[in-house]
């Protein structure tokens, strides 16, 4: 039985005016078994938002697929033409973006925007539509979704139109839904709400989530499995206990250990949050060797010769580094 | 020994009134009897949610908005009802920095002159000399002199916050309000910027009021923490403490709301061969 | 709706701004109807006293203005010396005129507009986008005079269409369709003219706001769940371009009306146009006036339809008025 989707070494370039292409993404590889939380762990400028984008095909027109794999229930991904791939959105693999009063249309009803997704990929009739589009409101937690149908998005709250944006994408029931921060336009209660949202969706309706995101919150509550992704490249895997407490990669070290941690227990020293020196790379002029070596703390003369190789030292560990190697 | 705090406001209270035909004409209370004491170089934090009056307890601190009544006193002076020159000569005690600095800067101008904007509206120095100053704030923040001629869409976000704080440098504040300055920034950038805020605050001496959603970081960066909830300031504790004790309920919630970490790895230096 | 109530009374209050700025405008040019009778020496400088005494134009200047607009509030819109009528009865079927004449090349326009502009924002081929940006520009060069000109030529040469007018001859005796169809053939011309005058200001517009709207999250979001292109177009772009384009609308219909007047006298189109060019050379005070305020009447009517349409088009603007 095929894995639900499967990534092998897919690269993107961006064309950028200056000559040399941008390599937003280099040699990723990764799974997502069918119902399992997956989360992909980045800052900005990391290629999370090119990863998904480029699984769906809504690549800008100035970037494209270089190189590499994907395979989505045994199907090629990349192979396939736009009707097939459109007929695909929404009804197998679904995404919500970052923010979702932009991810709605400002002059329609947010119900009818629901059902229109439905009548997209459903034959049904627009009545049916709109009663599975209150149906799915209900279902992302509103307790009048009728009344919240009839609602506009600036009638609604950060955090309910975040969850209409998600009624959007699971109202066909897809197999796999891709989210692209979708925490990061909303304030901590809200974020809080989404978080238990997106677990009880994805207990209750078996759903494959991969969600990118910087929120380390989110991630670590949701996902089963956590990638770090830096400067195009997956360097690190594991479960988030493993790679946010016992890291492996110096930067998963550094990024994990610039995170708030408030002191819960008295006589505990809270930690000041720990930066890492440097910034990220121009990725329009890769370096020959790893990505990270000009901020990390424990680099060799061998890291500038070489990209390190994905090697695992452990059952469900991965990770990009020479220290492994 | 107490000194007198660098800032009081007492009563604050701001309505606005919606002009609204059909009934249910509502005006809208954004701050309900706020109490507010700033100590002279402490980090205080206001934490609360959208809606809660935090952003605008912290413009009508800074005198961006004018208070429906209320009092706010400045280094023991009352300046809830200061105009012209004297309102001018205020705004260069306090200070604000905001969330969106991609909005917050001209895009037409480049980043020394974007800094050096006040210098020339308080008519400081000659051309050369605020260029100069301008560039020696840049280098403050940790901006390279070879950014100087950029504009702010041709920097990251983590620059552009640091070209606001820049600016808002460049006229010597005595309190620097940050509203949301941290938000949407990634973790390192946010310590980076958190390890600066400290230094500037050792080097010129500074207070500042931190307006954030984001409790878990606040709570790690200032030493005392208030909480707003509906126009109030329902409770103000330690920093340190505010995990293990909270009092208000709606304190408790937004504890509640902050997800658990693993604890955070060691630091590692060094190894074999290094540089 | 109170706000309906307050468009009503700006509208009101700017009609007399307007009267009152156009009367003072027009007392201070030099000379009168009578003025050209001087040059006739038969007639003698003591009945040209008494004629202008007798329709008071000797009066001073707010006692004028206050006669005048007495006039108007009895629906005569004061009195026409060339005409020896009131002005109301000599206005209204020009009004209706110069209304066909509008209305239809404001709905050819759009209606011509709205397509090429979608379709020209589609276009990814760099050859296509420079030669549509040169022929509009080339077509927004040309004067409107020109432009009328150029169809009058045309008209004449080649005879498939009449060179002036708005009926025919034996108009009166056809069927209630044969009229309707000599009209339109009639109006073919001066709307051709119209149209083609702001067709260039409009597609441009159009595409620019389309454009912009092609690149919002909410068009790509509805890409990304799957939805049919032409679904994204109509349901989703269009209504959200809408907004300044209705504001164009507004500002087209002015436009319109003032180059119709141009074009009514070149086409030789019974509209507003050419009766104010007679008044204005017959120093005709009051019928100028009621032309003037006739004009400003369209004006207001287009504006308060394309508030109208805005209010219906964006809930926000909606949330915020009422």
């Amino acid at each position: 039985m095929p894995r639900l989707l499967e990534v092998r070494d897919l690269a993107v370039h961006y064309e950028s005016g200056a000559g040399a292409p941008v390599a937003a993404a280099r040699g990723v590889t990764l799974d997502v078994e069918a119902g399992e939380a997956v989360g992909l762990l980045g800052e900005s400028g990391c290629g999370k938002t090119t990863l998904l984008l480029a699984l769906l095909g809504l690549l800008p027109p100035s970037a494209r697929v270089v190189a590499g794999e994907v395979r989505f229930r045994g199907r090629d991904l990349l192979a396939m033409g736009p009707s097939e791939m459109r007929r695909l959105r929404g009804a197998e693999i679904a995404i919500v973006f970052q923010d979702p009063a932009l991810a709605l249309n400002p002059v329609r009803r947010v119900g009818a925007q629901v059902a229109e997704v439905a009548r997209a990929h459903r034959d049904q009739g627009a009545r049916r539509c709109r009663e599975d589009a209150v149906a799915m409101l209900a279902e992302v937690g509103f307790a009048e979704p009728a009344r919240i149908a009839q609602a506009y998005p600036h009638e609604l709250s950060g955090g309910q139109r975040q969850r209409v944006v998600i009624a959007q994408a699971l109202v066909c029931r897809p197999a796999l839904l891709l989210a692209d921060e979708p925490t990061a336009s909303l304030d901590s209660t809200a974020q809080a709400e989404l978080r238990a949202l997106l677990g009880v969706l994805q207990r209750r309706l078996g759903l494959a989530i991969l969600m990118a995101s910087h929120d380390l919150g989110a991630l670590s509550a949701l996902s089963r499995r956590l990638l770090v992704m830096y400067a195009g490249a997956i360097v690190e895997e594991g479960t988030p206990a493993q790679v946010l407490g016992d890291p492996l990669h110096p930067y998963t070290r550094g990024l994990s250990r610039a995170y708030p941690r408030p002191v819960t227990i008295p006589g505990a020293r809270a930690s000041p949050l720990a930066p890492i020196p440097g910034a990220p790379p121009d990725l329009s002029r890769p370096a020959p060797g790893c990505a990270f070596e000009p901020r990390c703390a424990q680099r060799q003369a061998v890291c500038i010769e070489r990209v390190p190789a994905a090697v695992q030292p452990a059952e469900g560990r991965h990770v990009r580094c020479v220290l492994y190697d | 020994m107490t000194e007198a705090p660098l800032l009081r406001a007492r009563g604050l209270t701001k309505r606005y009134h919606r002009r609204r035909a059909s009934p249910g004409t509502r005006a809208v209370d954004a701050l309900v009897g706020v109490d507010l004491t700033l100590a002279r170089g402490a980090t205080i934090a206001l934490v609360g949610q959208s809606g809660s009056g935090k952003s605008t307890l912290a413009r009508c601190l800074a005198r961006l908005e004018q208070p429906t009544s209320g009092a706010i006193d400045f280094d023991g002076a009352d300046v809830s009802a200061l105009g012209g020159t004297r309102l001018r000569a205020f705004r260069r005690q306090v200070q604000l920095v905001l969330q969106d600095a991609a909005a917050a800067l001209s895009p037409r101008l480049r980043a020394a002159e974007i800094v050096g904007e006040p210098l020339e509206i308080l008519a400081q120095g000659t051309r050369a000399e605020r260029r100069r100053r301008a560039l020696e704030l840049m280098e403050t923040v940790g901006l390279p002199p070879t950014l100087a001629d950029r504009r702010p869409l041709e920097l990251s976000g983590g620059q552009r916050q640091r070209l606001s704080l820049a600016r808002a440098l460049a006229v010597q504040p005595r309190l620097l309000i940050l509203d949301e300055a941290f938000t949407g920034l990634d973790a390192s950038i946010q310590a980076q910027m958190a390890a600066l805020l400290q230094d500037l605050r050792r080097q010129r001496n500074l207070t500042y009021l931190l307006v954030s959603h984001d409790l878990a970081l606040m709570s790690v960066l200032a030493d005392e923490v208030a909480i707003m909830f509906e126009g109030r300031i329902v409770e103000r504790q330690e920093a340190t403490r505010l995990f293990m004790a909270p009092e208000h309920a709606h304190t408790r919630a937004l504890v509640a709301a902050v997800p658990p970490l693993p604890p955070a790895p060691e630091a590692v230096e060094g190894g074999p061969a290094a540089r | 709706m109170a706000w309906l109530a307050r468009r009503a009374l700006h509208g009101l209050v700017l009609l007399f701004g307007v009267s009152v700025l156009s009367f003072v405008l027009v007392s201070l040019a030099p000379g009168d109807f009578f003025a050209d009778m001087r040059l006739n020496p038969r007639i003698s400088e003591a009945t040209l006293r008494a004629l202008r005494a007798r329709h008071g134009l000797d009066r001073p200047l707010p006692e004028r203005y206050a006669l005048w607009m007495a006039s108007v509030a009895r629906g005569e819109l004061g009195y026409s010396f060339a005409y020896d009528s009131p002005v109301a009865p000599l206005l209204w079927p020009r009004l209706r005129n110069t209304l066909l004449l509008t209305g239809t090349a404001t709905a050819i326009a759009w209606a011509l507009a709205v397509p090429i502009g979608v379709w020209w924002s589609t276009r990814r081929s760099a050859a296509v986008r420079h030669g549509l940006s040169a022929l509009t520009a080339l077509l927004l060069a040309i004067p409107d005079i020109l432009l009328g000109l150029g169809l009058l030529l045309l008209a004449v040469r080649t005879g498939w269409f009449p060179a002036g007018g708005m009926t025919g001859i034996g108009h009166e005796g056809m069927s209630t369709l044969a009229r309707a169809g000599d009209i339109a053939w009639h109006l073919a011309l001066p709307a051709g003219a119209l149209v083609l005058g702001i067709l260039p200001v409009l597609v441009r517009h159009v595409r620019a706001s389309v454009a912009g709207v092609a690149e919002a999250p909410f068009v790509r979001a509805a890409r990304a769940h799957g939805l049919p292109e032409w679904r994204i177009q109509l349901g989703h772009v269009l209504p959200a371009a809408a907004n300044p384009l209705i504001s164009l609308f507004g500002l087209s219909v002015a436009t319109l009306l003032s180059t119709s007047l141009l074009i009514e006298v070149v086409m030789s189109w019974p509209g507003l146009g050419p009766l104010l060019l007679e008044a204005l050379l017959a120093r005709d005070f009051h019928l100028v006036l009621g032309l003037v305020l006739a004009s400003t009447l369209l004006l207001l009517g287009g504006s308060l339809l394309a508030d109208l349409m805005l209010l219906a088009a964006d809930p926000r603007i909606r949330a915020e008025q009422t």
